[in-house]
């Protein structure tokens, strides 16, 4: 116990003094998650857009004067074909194009209901996101209005297409993601580049030559990163809520208890890393191609698995931020309990055993 | 004598640790000088400033002719540097190496061959001539690695404990190969930790806390200090040392 | 203490052979120098010695336990100080040496007479950081943290390169004192002038012990007359002996050359005339006792 102490506070001191390692570890998650959330701005104003008014009547040049009246949206042009509207999005003069359908006053009158297509240039899914729900929002208080002195309440329907995206994603959807990316930063890099170092300094030769057996020295070494992982965690997670009111509908307590177990897989991932590597610089090209990029571009976290060709597809199925990212987002969003994600948490269970058993048998006790 | 090295009241300072302090000599033209000198002594600083890749504090220096705060670039191009650590590609072969560092001093294509041909054969590498340094025991390296400091013919070449850790036979030829280049009017500066190779030298200077303590031939180092050999010298000189840290 | 059979290491499946047949026994209490270039195998052994790495054939016992088979009781006796300087730089000295200590599950308190002389010299500086000390200081630290568990035996992979010759010299007489002490040490090193301070030593070269000895005994197998001779211009003296019918060897040796024939009879007299000849002036001719540089060059010569 007293070695295992002594390692820990070794390692402490590490991390304390080399000033690039307290960056990546602390401000890192903060930064990245302020950036996703900046980026993806929450407010509209002077949004460019264009109307296709097939019917020309009053109640659409109502509807009209309201919309463009509210100070979110600018007038671009007036059209009337399909073609134009495609053409002015492909430009990107446009981000929203309206349609009222034929003879809108007189199915408003008749049947009560009348329909206007909304279509939103959805590259940026959270900014189109944003546009259709004030837009539907500027049209209900106008239905609101009138439906105030009738007995029947009258309906516009608004009917929304995104144009590019069509698995819509906003800022939450971005807080998974992060958090997959943080942990597989700290615990699998930093641990990967930690260990290595040893190797490269020469230190580790002197640690086997002690009698340290090869389960003290990788938990000691791992022990500090995962007790800064949970840190991490927590930091996002309040971060989120703190900052973007991001609501956390499931239990917290399971949020952290799988993000736990995904921090045990990262560890192991890390230091399988270092057993093949022998310097601080393979380590680290070594967790950027084959963890960082396949965290970011093959889990979901940017782009929809769903769209990807087939192969690709397949490939996801041994990517573990996948099933992470998924575990926690309907924990998140949809506050799904274990009963729903205990698929995603058995193949992460299983893969952390496989992985943290390959480790340990691949740790060398000698220098070959 | 024609000087190609001369410093005056050299002093170079980190913050408040003086690494040089106030040093004074000069290096004659063909000379085989020894910079003797503890860990720590200061050497390496000295020698930083000679090859013009660090600014001194104060004082006046001149290299092969030129001064080492203004004209930097030509001090380069007229000396050649060899260090124990970095010497050469290993990745490269020996041909591809000797090409290199004689096109980085702008040799013609022409030269470069004449030379890269004669070195070789002097080395007796004819048949190493396309094998990967990487390939080469230490010795072979570190002979290879002087004759290239020296391809452009250069006035001074500072060689930066060229033979630690290598075997008594190629430490020994490498001395021949510096002899020969000493004969052929390249000045030679040389630090090392052998004691033995201090009595090669023409002349030894040798570092205590930053100064020069003692500057003369070998032999008259060991009157001055009644000792039997070099080591002796150096022992009775560093043991003075004020900051055994 | 330590028995070394036949031990064969090949690196690279074969490809670069790094100790070929060695055979070695070393005794207990004996301070033993294992002498040769870079690349001579002196590294391979010892982390052969140190469980470190598994050789390809051959059988190496420390006080009888098996470096393979019982690596977990080697490492328990052993105290190993690896050629490069293998503490954490970030560390302060004192931290260092306390991580070591718990590391073995000791403390420095415990062994701390075994370590004192050399650890007051370092003491001041107990909170600075390792990566700013100087060479000799980190080697003193090493020493001190290779110790802190004492060893039975110690094993020092060129503990002195790269060091000055004060240093060195503080360096030998603080493993002098560890003898006394009753540890095993094993130390490796280029510098031949340092053969003379061990009980015995083993010269290496190229992966073959060329041999094993009392240092004394090493330079009675030098079977050839030595001469040391100067004049008032070395370098044509090295140009000239090349010249001599009967040369053997001329290597530079500090202010003289050491020069052997290969005839038996050649004595100053015939030399004196040779170099006369050859218009060299104030020549200096001697026959002396060899060196155990001279030994290595002579073994390593006849070897290829």
């Amino acid at each position: 116990m007293n070695k295992f102490k002594a390692f820990v506070k070794k390692e402490f001191y590490h991390i304390f003094r080399d000033k690039r390692t307290m960056l990546i570890l602390f401000g890192m998650p903060i930064v990245q998650i302020l950036l996703f959330g900046f980026v993806i701005t929450t407010e509209i104003k002077d949004v460019e857009i264009a109307i296709w008014d097939k019917s020309k009547d009053e109640v659409t040049q109502k509807i009209t004067n309201k919309i463009l009246g509210s100070g979110y949206f600018k007038l671009v042009k007036n059209i009337d074909n399909e073609q134009e509207i495609y053409n002015a999005f492909k430009k990107g003069t446009i981000k929203e194009a309206l349609i009222f359908e034929n003879n809108f006053a007189q199915n408003l009158n008749n049947r009560n209901n009348a329909n206007i297509q909304i279509i939103t240039d959805a590259s940026d899914p959270n900014i189109a996101n944003l546009i259709v729900n004030y837009t539907s929002a500027i049209v209900y208080s106008y239905t609101g209005e009138l439906n105030s002195n009738l007995t029947i309440p009258m309906q516009i329907k608004t009917e929304s297409t995104m144009l590019y995206n069509s698995e819509l994603k906003s800022v939450f959807m971005f807080v998974p993601g992060t958090m997959a990316m943080i942990l597989m930063l700290v615990s699998a890099m930093i641990t990967s580049i930690a260990i290595t170092r040893e190797k490269e300094l020469g230190t580790m030769e002197v640690l086997l030559v002690s009698p340290l057996k090869v389960s003290q020295i990788i938990i000691g070494k791992v022990a500090p990163y995962i007790v800064l992982s949970i840190i991490n965690v927590i930091t996002i997670i309040a971060l989120a809520m703190s900052i973007f009111h991001m609501p956390i509908v499931g239990s917290l307590s399971l949020l952290i208890a799988v993000s736990i177990l995904f921090i045990f897989m990262a560890l192991s991932l890390g230091i399988l890393i270092s057993t093949v590597t022998n310097d601080q610089q393979t380590a680290m090209m070594i967790s950027m191609f084959a963890l960082m990029l396949p965290t970011i571009l093959l889990s979901g976290f940017i782009f929809p698995i769903e769209n990807m060709p087939k192969i690709l597809q397949w490939l996801t199925v041994i990517i573990p931020p996948k099933y992470y990212i998924s575990a926690i987002k309907d924990i998140m969003l949809k506050g799904s309990g274990l009963s729903y994600i205990w698929k995603d948490v058995a193949v992460l269970f299983l893969m952390t055993l496989v992985l943290l058993g390959l480790s340990i048998k691949k740790f060398k006790i000698r220098l070959e | 004598m024609e000087k190609v090295i001369i410093v005056k009241n050299l002093v170079k300072k980190f913050e408040d640790f003086v690494a040089n302090d106030n040093l004074t000599f000069d290096v004659y033209k063909g000379e085989i000088f020894g910079f003797l000198g503890a860990n720590g002594a200061g050497k390496t600083t000295a020698m930083k400033i000679l090859c013009a890749l660090s600014q001194p504090t104060s004082g006046e220096l001149n290299v092969a002719g030129f001064d080492v705060y203004t004209q930097q670039d030509k001090i380069k191009a007229n000396i050649g540097y060899m260090s124990q650590r970095f010497s050469l590609y290993e990745d490269l072969t020996v041909f591809e190496n000797i090409q290199f560092y004689a096109g980085i001093y702008g040799l013609s294509n022409k030269i470069i061959k004449e030379r890269a041909e004669n070195l070789i054969k002097k080395l007796e590498m004819v048949e190493m001539k396309n094998k990967l340094v990487s390939s080469l025991p230490l010795g072979w390296r570190q002979k290879l690695s002087f004759s290239i400091a020296i391809i452009h013919k250069p006035q001074i070449v500072f060689l930066d404990e060229p033979t630690g850790g290598v075997d008594p036979i190629t430490r020994r030829q490498f001395w021949d190969l510096i002899y020969d280049a000493a004969n052929d009017g390249i000045t030679i500066f040389v630090t090392t930790h052998y004691m033995d190779e201090a009595e090669y030298c023409n002349r030894v200077s040798i570092m205590v806390d930053g100064r020069i303590e003692a500057l003369d031939t070998p032999q008259n180092l060991k009157k001055q200090f009644n000792a039997e050999d070099m080591n002796e010298v150096f022992i009775q000189l560093a043991r003075k040392s004020k900051n055994k840290e | 203490m330590v028995k070394i059979e036949n031990i064969t290491k090949t690196y690279e499946k074969g490809k670069v052979k790094a100790l070929t047949n060695i055979n070695l026994s070393i005794e207990k209490g004996e301070l033993f120098g294992l002498i040769g270039p870079d690349g001579a195998g002196k590294t391979s052994l010892f982390r052969i010695l140190t469980s470190l790495l598994i050789p390809d054939s051959g059988i190496v016992k420390i006080m009888n336990f098996d470096v393979v088979k019982d690596y977990k009781e080697i490492r328990k006796i052993t105290g190993y100080m690896p050629g490069k300087f293998s503490l954490y730089q970030d560390l302060s000295v004192e931290e260092n040496l306390n991580f070591f200590a718990s590391v073995f599950g000791t403390t420095v308190k415990e062994n701390y007479s075994l370590i004192e002389d050399i650890y007051v010299q370092i003491e001041p500086f107990k909170k600075r950081l390792a990566g700013k000390l100087s060479g000799g200081m980190k080697q003193k630290l090493a020493l001190s943290c290779a110790l802190i568990h004492k060893p039975e035996i110690l094993v020092l992979d060129e503990p002195t390169t790269g060091v000055d010759a004060v240093s060195r010299k503080e360096f030998w007489e603080m493993l002098k004192k560890l003898k006394s002490e009753g540890i095993t040490i094993l130390v490796s090193t280029p510098y031949m002038d340092e053969a003379s301070l061990c009980d015995r030593i083993a010269l290496i070269q190229n992966g073959e012990i060329l041999s094993v000895d009392k240092p004394l005994n090493i330079i009675n197998q030098f079977n050839k007359k030595l001469f040391a001779i100067r004049t008032s211009n070395m370098y044509q003296l090295m140009q000239d002996l090349k010249q001599f019918g009967s040369l053997n060897t001329a290597f530079l040796f500090g202010q003289v050359v050491h020069f052997t024939s290969k005839n038996k009879n050649t004595n100053s007299e015939e030399i004196r005339f040779f170099l006369k000849e050859n218009n060299h002036s104030d020549i200096f001719i001697k026959e002396i006792v060899p060196s155990i540089e001279d030994c290595f060059m002579e073994f390593a010569k006849n070897e290829k």
